[in-house]
């Protein structure tokens, strides 16, 4: 197979990192919501840390964006 | 990626010297990007001198935001590093509301996000990774190197962990550049494949994706304040590491 066609199945392949993102933020906020549900005056503490722990989340998808633009453009 | 026909929407990350100047070989060109840079610092520098020439005992409402967002980023450096941290709160302070403008004056029209290059944000980074290095072994001496062995580990384990953590250690500043970078890049390169949706379906399909437009668009403005607060965080908490020994 031609260089060409592998580096863009490598690309397609980067996807699968999303994966890892996504169920990380179905583990956040279901022990969040299951959290509020407990204790709902515990609310606007529990949103503080639902904020911080979706923008980690969300950054470790968003690497393996960056290595396939890396692989796409470099 | 570029189709034959359009543009790719990577384009808009590209940087493009404005103003060419050149020092003995060097050259320091004013491009978009330090424009942008130039731009964000001269906002915050008028910003907070103006709120705070009249030192009013009760604020008006720009000494009010001043005085907010003086609070928001001290209660998050005393909560992270304790009373010992108060003398990095400008550092802190400066790198917050850096990373902020660069991140918000980047979703205006026609603008351009300077935080969106990793070069950028791992220069910030980079250069708080050091002073927490030097600041550490001003403080701690050689019994720094302890964080790298936490209490309580078997001594089998020892050699094996201590390898660990070094590279745990030593990859926080990538980590904390790549993130706000990616962030930004993503964000943008995506309201921009979103907008050529808009283009290509015309007024009678266009605006499904236009809707969707303006609600990506309020959704990067909340990742913008987010993740300049998830950096200054980060660095509060790896600030930590310099106050107090935490293993």
């Amino acid at each position: 197979m031609e260089l060409e066609a592998l580096k863009f199945i490598g690309v397609g392949l980067t996807a699968f990192g999303f994966m890892g993102s996504a169920i990380a933020l179905g583990n956040i906020f279901s022990s969040a919501i299951s959290g509020i549900a407990r204790n709902p005056s515990a609310e606007p503490k529990l949103t503080k840390y639902i904020f911080i722990g979706a923008g980690f989340a969300e950054s470790m998808g968003l690497f393996s964006l960056v290595i396939a633009l890396i692989l796409l453009f470099v | 990626m570029a189709e034959s026909h359009g543009h790719s929407p990577l384009e808009q990350f590209t940087i493009n010297p404005l103003v060419n100047l050149n020092a003995g070989g060097y050259s320091l060109d004013i491009t978009n990007s330090s424009l942008l840079m130039i731009i964000s610092a001269v906002f915050a520098i008028i910003f907070f001198l103006g709120a705070t020439r009249q030192r009013l005992i009760i604020p008006g409402r720009i000494q009010i935001a001043a005085e907010s967002l003086y609070n928001f980023v001290e209660s998050m450096l005393i909560s992270n590093t304790g009373e010992g941290g108060r003398k990095f709160f400008p550092l802190v302070f400066s790198l917050f509301v850096f990373v902020l403008l660069c991140n918000l004056f980047g979703m205006m029209p026609y603008s351009f996000t300077a935080t969106s290059h990793i070069i950028v944000t791992f220069a910030l980074a980079a250069m708080l990774f050091v002073v927490i290095v030097i600041a550490s072994f001003m403080k701690h001496g050689l019994k720094f190197l302890s964080i790298f062995l936490p209490s309580g580990a078997p001594g089998w384990m020892a050699p094996l962990l201590i390898v660990i953590e070094l590279f745990a250690y030593l990859i926080r500043p990538f980590s904390l550049s790549i993130r706000l970078a990616a962030n930004m890049t993503a964000g943008h390169t995506m309201l921009k494949v979103i907008a050529s949706f808009v283009v290509s379906l015309g007024v009678l399909g266009g605006w499904f994706p236009l809707l969707f437009l303006v609600m990506l668009t309020g959704f990067e403005i909340f990742v913008a304040i987010l993740q300049a607060y998830i950096f200054t965080m980060l660095a509060c908490v790896y600030l930590n590491d310099a106050v107090e020994l935490a293993h």
